[in-house]
Order: structure tokens, then C-alpha cells, then sequence
């Protein structure tokens, strides 16, 4: 079967006629596969869900018991029917419960990576490479100019910045889900063991993660209600990034704004946010992962989704991979 | 270059004053020599390299970079150093042992013309992404970090546990990479003893007269003079050395030949910057907005010299001849400033003439009601007093005039950096005006500071609350005849403006009083700004 007769572009996201499903569509369908938690990948009020476990426990948490109609677990590496199509999750090292989902017909398969990186990353499993006839990959940082340093590194220079400035209180923007997480995980893997303050926000992935048995240490609610104004003075307090341009980070003594995401990587960005201390730390591939990765997985083909598709798609074309953009709309490739 | 280009980038990030200073202080006493006294002077603007062409530094990326993902990048982020800095990619393993700074700028000084290409092949290659960005800010000269040598001195002196003014008496005479000067500051040996006379010696500064300051103190022990509105500076010509300094000790000799070539006199003179006459002359003196067509330059045309002629209004004496007068009571350096500047130049000299008064009272009429435009205030000086470094409460006071005052309405809103990050801070205020046959606002001005906290707190919610429109990081607000915030706007003065749109330009606008008791249709009109720009008057 030819590859886009399997999968293509539809409005409502990528479509598997064959099957009849979307994958990570962007509005509510009759059957959808999951790749992952995040809120533009997977939104309520499909009327069937596959994913995996921590995908729909994610969505659960974060929708409520209603989220859909019908939901079905995935285990990884197992296959599954859908309506005649296989269809197979593999773990892709985003966040916890990401996956790729391959999708194979009459020995066509391609491979939906969904948001994926190549990094360890202790708060999901790593990335596995699938062979395929087509490798349909993200794009977020698809630029030569997104080398993403070490997070060891980058978590040090938070470290020492509340060793320089002990009186003020370090404010992290981290999203929610993933990479709150792990910029935790990260403090703790270098020996932080303060009680870590988060925002309401964060709460109950925060939690969830702990259930999953993710060590997060002592995690503190900064923001109770009724709770008197405090200091938190020296201290590392973590919330979603529109926190910080709100009322809510009044509270914090001469607040430094921190900013964990690649995006911090361009100077500018930082600056337009009014980001003090930027931390390169993405939950995404950088260029030199995206290219390995294409190499790695040697398809007959490279179909590029939302991001920077214009220099991936060049660099196979120069590579000698044949390669298109697939012009899917509706994600968000700035919420990292 | 690690801690150099961390420094860098955390520099420019961080808003506050304090937090650079510490930033600063802190890389200085924990960087080694050479590479903190070449930091010092890439940061104070001394540090004197042979500069890459960017067409160089692309050409080189070029070798290794397909045309088009290069060009997909620079568009992306803009910058051409910052492009290169992050898709440079070294040829083999990244090589980790850091190349301290002074290391960089000793080979690039020592490099021949034909070697400067494969240096920097190779120094792109050994440092690592923040690395690149600062060597490349480097050679090709545009550091542009938000720090000035004045921030920089001050956070030396932060690092020594130092006066400021020490510093900056020593600062001309020394130069990179400052190894006597951090020697001195982390205790290692005593204060550099100067081979040349010190060139640039600190300035003495004025209080402001506060209330009841002047209750208990005898006119008859002050002399008065006029405080004019141009540049303080410091004119020297000693051991045939002649150079024009700002106040902070920054040189700016190359801005105003015409001053330093009719500076034949032997001395050291304090006194304001000025364009137009001289009184000496009988014409009259330019504004600052004149003033401000000569700042700044690096070098000055004829029409410049012509249209903009500068002259230096004589203040004090620090050096009469080769000799420091700096102890004398001020009335004998007078003495000696007139005496000087009666054989100096009279286009490019004259002496700031004394205000007869016999009380306060009669004093605080003149300073509200100057004879000229071009006068800000008075200066009151102790006649006895000597010629003091820094900024001491007691010998000198100033008295500046009231400032104008005007009623505008809030128009925009913009969050401010910093502690001030979650407040809608920066605030821009406009003025009625006819246009074609309506009544609207025109903005005049932008101002973030003058409120006290708690009035911020009144400013913030009414942003929030009466958010019309947003653009980008700017919110528009209500303001209509019967809805709205007034706010009581001072400033210092007004100039034409050619740039804003209302044609004015206010001069340090802040907001004075918040005037919740008014409604926008009170609020002040252009034609009154512009009245004020006639008559250059506060009404």
C-alpha cells in the first residue's frame, strides 16, 4: 500500500482511513491513538481512546473521569488491531507515557513519532528507534542553530544563582507536564534536597508522577490558599510560565525569573519575556538528534509535522532522503 | 572564556543595577589575571583589538554550512554572531579544556593581518556555544551589554571594598589588562602609583536641598550660582596631555576638538558643557536638546562645529598650572578660575557668573524665576570649602527650580522588568488634541517611575481591570472624556520633537500624583505643552 493512501492530512488531524482513526487529532473524533499528555496532542470528547496507560491517566487527570467516550490501554511493544490495521505504541522519551505509534498495512509502516528526544531523561522511558518505510517526525527545534547543552550543566547554573543571590526567591516557568517534572528530578539527581515549592497547577502531576514512583523528593505548595504571604527568600519555586507574569508572583521576595525550555536558547526570547536566567533544557530533539535519529532509522522516506518543517526537509533533500512537510495545523510547537 | 561568557550572558539579562554590580564584582574576584583585566576593558570600552569583518565570519561558516540552512537560521534568530555562535559545529570532538580570555585577546592582538582567518577558524572551533558568541561580540566589536565603565568601576569598587572616586582617579592612568589595579583591589599590594600625572580626577558633587536644609545655615558663608543645563565635565591639559571628560571620568575629547584646541592654558577645570555663546560673546546659550546634537559622537563635522559651537561655563579649579589647588577654600580657587579664564578663548571659555543674595527667600525667588532658559536651578557652594571627591552633604547644595506639571491621561500599559515583573510599570500618557474636527489623545510620554508602591498597586489594577486592547506585551487602556485615570505628570523640560507624533518630547517625566479625583475630560491640552515650549516656563 502506498504510504499516503495509509495516513494523510485530514482537517481534523492525521488520518488512517483504512483503520478509521486520527492520531492526536485536534478536534473531538469517533476513534483517536494518543501519542502523549500534552493538551494540543490529546484533547477531550473523542468518543474512543488509545494510548497508553500513563497517557490516559494523564488525560483522566487532567479532563476528568468524562474525557471520552470509551478508553482502551496500549502496552508497549504489543500489537493491536484496529479495523484491520496494526497498529504498535514504542516509547518515545518526551514525557511520561509518550509514544510512537507504528501504523502497518499489507507491509507498509510508518512510524508517528509524536514529540520525541533522544536525551536520559529519568522521569520516562527512552526513546526507541522502530525500522520503517516512513518516519513521520516533529520539527519544534528543526534548525541548525538548536544544539540543546547538557541539563546537568544547566541545572548547576540554577544552583549557583542561588548561591550569588541567597535573598531572592528563584521562580522557575516550567510546563506543567514533563518538564516540571524533570527540572525536579534534575535538582535532586545533583544532591538539591530543599523542599521544592510548586504552583497549584502542578499539583497533581506532580503527585501522579510520585505515584508512578518517580522520586521528586519534598514537594511544597507554594500557593495555598489562606496561607500567609511568605519570604521564600533563597528558595526554587516551579509553576506553569504564565504564572509569572501574573499576581500570583507578588508573593516571592525580589522574585529572579527563570525559564526552563529550549526556546531559551535565542537570546532574545529570554529577553522579551523578561527572563533572568534562561535554562536550555527542552523536552524536544535538537537539530544534531533530529538528523541522528533520521540516520538512525534509515526510512524510504521522511514526512516532516510541526515545527520548523522548511531546514529538516532541506537537510534530507541534501542528505538524499526524499522528504516533505506535512503541513499538519493546530499544534502548539511554542509550548515547550 | 567560560566565566566571561556567562558573565556576558547573564549581564545582559539582568535588569537590576545591584545584581550587576554583584554579577561583576563577583567574575572579578574570581577570574584570573590577565582575563578579568581584558574583560574590563571589553566591558569599559578600552580594550583595543584589530576587529573581524562580519563578511569574514560568514564566509568561514560558509565553508562547513549548506547556504540555505544558514540562511533558514540567520533569519530565524537575527543576529549574526549569535546565528554563528549556535550552528558552528567543531570538526571533530568537542574539545572541552576551557582558553581563558586573556589567552583569546593575546593571540588575536599578536596575530598578522594574513592570520587572522584561520585564528578564528580556530577559536570557533575550541570554545563552546556561549564561548563563540562572546569571541565573535568580541572581535567584531559590539559587545552592547546594558553595562557602562561607570557600572563597571562601580562593581570594581565593590570587589576592593573601595571608593568609586578612587577609581576613577586612577582610571586614565592605567590601562589593559589592570593587573596593578586587581593587585590593589583584592589586597595583594598597595594603590598604583600613577607614572603620569593623574589625568582625570574625581568630581566633587552637589546634595539637593531637602526640607529645613537650609534653617541654621548663614547666607553670608554660601556664594550662589546659576546651575546650568549642559554636560558636567572636567577639562585637563597637564604634562602636555589634553583631554575633555564626562563627570564620570568617560573621555569624550574626541567630540569636541574646537574645546581642546583652545585649551592653551596649563590646569585642570571643572565646569558645564555648553552650546551656542559664551557670555563673553553676547549670544545665547543653546538648550540641551542643542547641546545633545554634539553627545555622543565619536568625531564632529564642520556644519556640527558651526551650527553647534561648544564652550566650556568655568565652575572651579582643580589644578592651577601643574600645581593642586584642590585644598584651597573655593574663594581662592575662584580667584584662580577667573584669572584663567580671562586669557582663555572668550568663544570657548567663560565663568559662571555668582548670584548676589543676602537670604534664603530672596534665593528660592531667583531659582524659581531664572533669567535664562538654560538654567535649572542654583548652586549653593560654602566658601570655604575645598574641593572634595564624591557626593559629601554640606559644602555644595543644589537647588533645582520646580519642575512643570502637567494632567494626562493613562493610555498604555506595560509590565515592567524585575521586581516589577508581575506590575503593569511602564505607563504612556497622552494629552488632548484637535484632529480633523475631533477631540482625541495624543501621547506625550512614557514614565516608570515616581509612584510609590502602594500607588502602583491602584495603576496595576486599573490596567488589569480596563484593558481595551493588547499589542503584544502593551496593553491599551480606557480613556475616554468620562472614563479613565488621570495622572499628574512632572518633568524637567520639553523639547520639539520630530520623532513623536505630538511633536514635543518631555525631558525625565514621571508621575507625580495620581489624580483619581479628576476625570480624563480635565486633563491638560497640547497647546498648553506647547505654550510651555515658548515660554519655557512651568506655569
Amino acid at each position: 500500500m502506498r504510504p499516503d493512501n495509509l495516513l494523510y492530512p485530514a482537517p481534523k488531524g492525521l488520518y488512517c482511513e483504512r483503520g478509521d482513526f486520527y492520531i492526536d487529532p485536534i478536534q473531538p473524533v469517533e476513534r483517536a491513538l494518543i501519542t502523549h499528555g500534552h493538551a494540543d496532542h490529546a484533547r477531550a470528547g473523542h468518543g474512543h481512546v488509545l494510548a497508553t496507560r500513563e497517557t490516559l491517566d494523564i488525560m483522566r487527570i487532567r479532563y476528568g473521569d468524562g474525557f471520552c467516550g470509551a478508553s482502551q490501554v496500549a502496552p508497549l511493544g504489543e500489537t493491536i488491531a484496529v479495523n484491520g490495521v496494526t497498529v504498535r505504541f514504542h516509547p518515545a522519551g518526551h514525557v511520561l507515557g509518550s509514544a510512537q505509534i507504528a501504523v502497518e498495512t499489507e507491509g507498509t509502516r510508518i512510524v508517528v513519532s509524536g514529540d520525541y528526544k533522544r536525551r536520559p531523561d529519568r522521569t520516562c522511558r527512552p526513546f526507541e528507534p522502530v525500522h520503517c518505510d516512513v518516519f513521520i517526525t516533529e520539527a519544534t527545534f528543526g534548525l541548525p542553530v538548536f544544539h540543546h547543552p547538557d541539563d546537568g550543566a544547566e541545572i548547576a547554573r540554577l544552583l549557583m544563582s542561588l548561591r550569588q543571590f541567597p535573598e531572592r526567591a528563584h521562580v522557575v516557568g516550567a510546563y506543567a507536564l514533563g518538564k516540571a517534572q524533570r527540572v525536579i528530578a534534575l535538582l535532586r539527581q545533583q544532591g538539591y534536597d530543599e523542599p521544592i515549592h510548586i504552583h497549584g497547577a502542578l499539583a497533581k502531576l506532580c503527585e501522579y508522577y510520585q505515584n508512578e514512583g518517580i522520586d521528586l523528593g519534598e514537594i511544597r505548595h507554594a500557593t495555598l490558599a489562606g496561607e500567609s504571604r511568605q519570604d521564600f527568600a533563597g528558595n526554587i519555586i516551579i509553576g506553569p510560565p504564565s504564572a509569572f507574569a501574573d499576581r500570583w508572583a507578588r508573593r516571592f521576595a525580589d522574585p529572579l525569573a527563570v525559564f526552563a525550555s529550549g526556546w531559551m536558547l535565542i537570546r532574545q526570547r529570554a529577553k522579551q519575556r523578561g527572563v533572568e536566567l534562561p535554562l536550555v533544557i527542552s523536552d524536544h530533539c535538537d537539530w544534531a538528534e533530529l538528523t541522528a535519529t533520521i540516520r538512525e532509522i534509515a526510512p524510504a522516506e521522511v514526512w516532516v509535522t510541526h515545527g520548523r518543517e522548511e531546514a529538516l526537509v532541506r537537510w534530507c533533500e541534501l542528505q538524499g532522503i526524499p522528504a516533505r512537510p506535512l503541513h499538519l495545523v493546530g499544534y502548539d510547537d511554542e509550548g515547550e | 572564556m567560560k566565566a566571561f561568557a556567562e558573565l556576558l550572558d547573564r549581564l545582559v539579562l539582568t535588569p537590576q543595577r545591584n545584581a550587576k554590580i554583584r554579577l561583576l564584582a563577583d567574575y572579578f574576584r574570581e577570574a584570573g589575571d590577565p582575563s578579568r583585566g581584558y574583560a574590563l576593558a571589553a566591558i569599559a570600552g578600552t580594550l583595543t583589538l584589530n576587529t573581524v569583518k562580519p563578511q569574514l565570519i560568514r564566509d568561514l561558516l560558509l565553508e562547513r554550512m549548506d547556504e540555505v540552512l544558514f540562511r533558514y537560521s540567520y533569519d530565524y534568530v537575527g543576529d549574526l554572531a549569535e546565528t554563528v555562535s549556535l550552528v558552528w559545529e567543531p570538526p571533530q570532538e568537542r574539545v572541552t579544556a576551557d582558553v581563558p580570555l586573556g589567552d583569546v585577546v593575546e593571540r588575536l592582538q599578536m596575530a598578522g593581518r594574513s592570520e587572522v582567518r584561520s585564528l578564528v577558524r580556530d577559536m570557533l572551533d575550541q570554545l563552546d556555544t556561549s564561548g563563540r558568541f562572546a569571541f565573535l561580540k568580541l572581535v567584531t566589536g559590539g559587545l552592547r551589554i546594558g553595562v557602562s565603565a561607570r557600572l563597571a568601576k562601580q562593581a570594581l569598587a565593590e570587589m576592593g571594598g573601595k571608593d568609586v572616586a578612587e577609581i576613577e582617579t586612577l582610571w586614565h592612568g592605567l590601562s589593559p589588562p589592570y593587573l596593578p589595579l586587581f593587585l590593589w583591589l583584592s589586597g595583594e599590594a598597595d594603590m598604583p602609583v600613577l607614572t603620569t600625572p593623574a589625568v582625570f580626577h574625581a568630581v566633587m558633587l552637589a546634595t539637593p536641598v531637602g526640607e529645613g536644609d537650609l534653617k541654621g545655615l548663614d547666607p553670608a558663608d554660601f556664594a550662589a550660582e546659576w546651575k546650568w543645563d549642559g554636560i558636567r565635565v572636567q577639562l585637563a591639559n597637564i604634562g602636555g596631555m589634553r583631554r575633555l571628560y564626562s563627570r564620570s571620568g568617560d573621555e569624550i575629547s574626541g567630540a569636541f576638538p574646537e574645546i581642546l584646541d583652545a585649551a592653551d592654558f596649563t590646569g585642570v577645570i571643572d565646569g558645564e558643557l555648553l552650546v551656542g555663546g559664551t557670555i563673553r560673546s553676547n549670544r545665547a546659550t543653546g538648550t540641551f536638546a542643542d547641546l545633545q546634537q554634539r553627545l555622543n559622537r565619536k568625531t564632529v563635522n564642520r556644519k556640527m562645529l558651526e551650527d553647534y559651537p561648544a564652550f566650556i561655563r568655568g565652575y572651579d579649579i582643580l589644578f592651577s598650572g601643574e600645581r593642586d589647588i584642590r585644598a584651597e577654600p573655593f574663594q581662592a580657587r575662584r580667584r584662580a578660575l577667573s584669572a584663567l579664564i580671562d586669557t582663555a578663548s572668550p568663544q570657548h571659555f567663560d565663568l559662571s557668573p555668582l548670584v548676589p543674595f543676602s537670604t534664603w527667600d530672596e534665593l528660592d525667588r531667583l531659582r524659581s524665576n531664572p533669567p535664562d532658559p538654560v538654567i535649572e536651578g542654583v548652586m549653593l557652594k560654602r566658601l570655604d570649602s575645598a574641593y572634595v571627591a564624591g557626593r559629601a552633604k554640606g559644602p555644595w547644595f543644589k537647588w533645582k527650580r520646580e519642575p512643570f506639571n502637567i494632567d494626562a491621561v493613562l493610555m498604555y500599559a506595560q509590565r515592567g522588568h524585575g521586581k516589577r515583573s508581575s506590575y503593569y510599570s511602564d505607563f504612556t500618557f497622552g494629552v488632548w488634541t484637535e484632529s480633523d474636527g475631533q477631540t482625541v489623545l495624543v501621547p506625550v510620554g512614557k514614565a516608570y517611575f515616581g509612584f510609590t508602591d502602594a500607588e502602583l498597586e491602584i495603576l496595576d489594577r486599573f490596567v488589569r481591570d480596563n484593558t481595551v486592547e493588547r499589542f503584544g506585551p502593551v496593553r491599551a487602556v480606557r480613556a475616554e472624556p468620562d472614563a479613565g485615570f488621570v495622572v499628574e505628570v512632572a518633568f524637567e523640560g520639553l523639547n520639539r520633537s520630530t520623532r513623536h507624533k505630538s511633536g514635543v518630547a518631555m525631558r525625565f517625566p514621571r508621575i507625580a500624583r495620581l489624580r483619581a479625583d479628576k476625570l480624563p475630560r480635565d486633563a491638560d491640552r497640547l497647546e498648553t505643552l506647547q505654550a510651555m515650549i515658548e515660554t519655557k516656563a512651568p506655569r
